[in-house]
């Protein structure tokens, strides 16, 4: 299993990309709007979650100079 | 105008498969944008030109260069030259030069068989999208923007707790002084108005 934080982040792009993929064929299937907005929502929460968790990334980054997702296991102190 | 759909959509899986299977972090980003740009032209012939844009712009553009900007920022180090230079084989760019390419064949056939969109295929108008929007999903609207604005203080929030902490650690020796200095500086600035009056 791979646990570097930014192929983390990317997979979670696509997923959500997958998604928002799903909602506008749905639309586009039953000639309606709704399926584009919830991709403009879906657009806004990709875009609120890769900006918090970059920030976080580069936290844990200057923290322990790794990017692996287990040497943030002991995150008290 | 189906031959277009679905070669964008071959290329967008494969561009998606050599994502989630390269070690290099630069690699996957370069065909993650390739993805991106393969989406958004399934997205225009499925008959959704608004979101093909916003595709283009905001996935494409904007959250892409925030991925590029921090792997340049985690790549800081003695050795980046040497990594660089290994990097630009030709090895790393064609697979993503070579799926783009078929893109780049699509849209010039889309541009120049144009008017052919949204006959067949259900066609939904950017005006319809944002009567919906801004009409019963207003309060998603709403929602969004706070969500967003949070995101703005968090990131901001997490990234200035560094810049503190860096601080702290620079001053430890002469903390003391550091810290009567300033509080003298702030105390005068704020005692400045009244002492004049």
């Amino acid at each position: 299993m791979r646990r570097n934080l930014i192929f983390t982040l990317m997979s979670i792009e696509v997923m959500l990309n997958a998604a928002g993929l799903a909602f506008v064929v749905a639309g586009s299937r039953w000639v309606q709007p709704d399926g584009q907005v919830m991709f403009i929502f879906i657009l806004a929460t990709a875009a609120a979650e890769v900006s918090v968790g970059l920030a976080l990334l580069l936290q844990l980054y200057h923290r322990d100079k790794s990017l692996d997702a287990d040497a943030a296991s002991r995150m008290r102190g | 105008m189906d031959a277009v759909f679905y070669i964008a959509a071959v290329t967008a899986i494969l561009a998606t498969l050599m994502v989630i299977t390269r070690l290099n972090a630069v690699h996957a980003l370069l065909y993650l944008i390739v993805s991106l740009l393969s989406v958004a032209l399934v997205f225009y012939t499925l008959g959704a030109p608004f979101i093909a844009t916003l595709e283009v712009i905001i996935y494409a553009g904007a959250i892409m260069v925030l991925f590029v900007f921090v792997v340049m920022m985690l790549n800081l180090g003695a050795k980046t030259a040497e990594t660089e230079r290994t990097w630009l084989k030709p090895g790393m760019w064609t697979g993503p030069c070579v799926l783009a390419a078929f893109l780049i064949v699509e849209v010039a056939y889309l541009l120049f068989h144009a008017g052919s969109l949204g006959q067949e295929a259900g066609l939904v108008e950017p005006k319809q999208v944002a009567i919906a929007l801004f009409g019963p999903y207003l309060i998603g609207v709403e929602l969004a923007s706070m969500l967003l604005l949070g995101a703005l203080v968090g990131a901001y929030h997490l990234s200035a707790r560094k810049q503190q902490q860096l601080e702290i650690q620079d001053g430890v020796d002469s903390n003391g002084t550091r810290a009567v200095t300033g509080r003298d500086l702030t105390r005068s600035g704020a005692g400045g108005p009244s002492r004049a009056a």
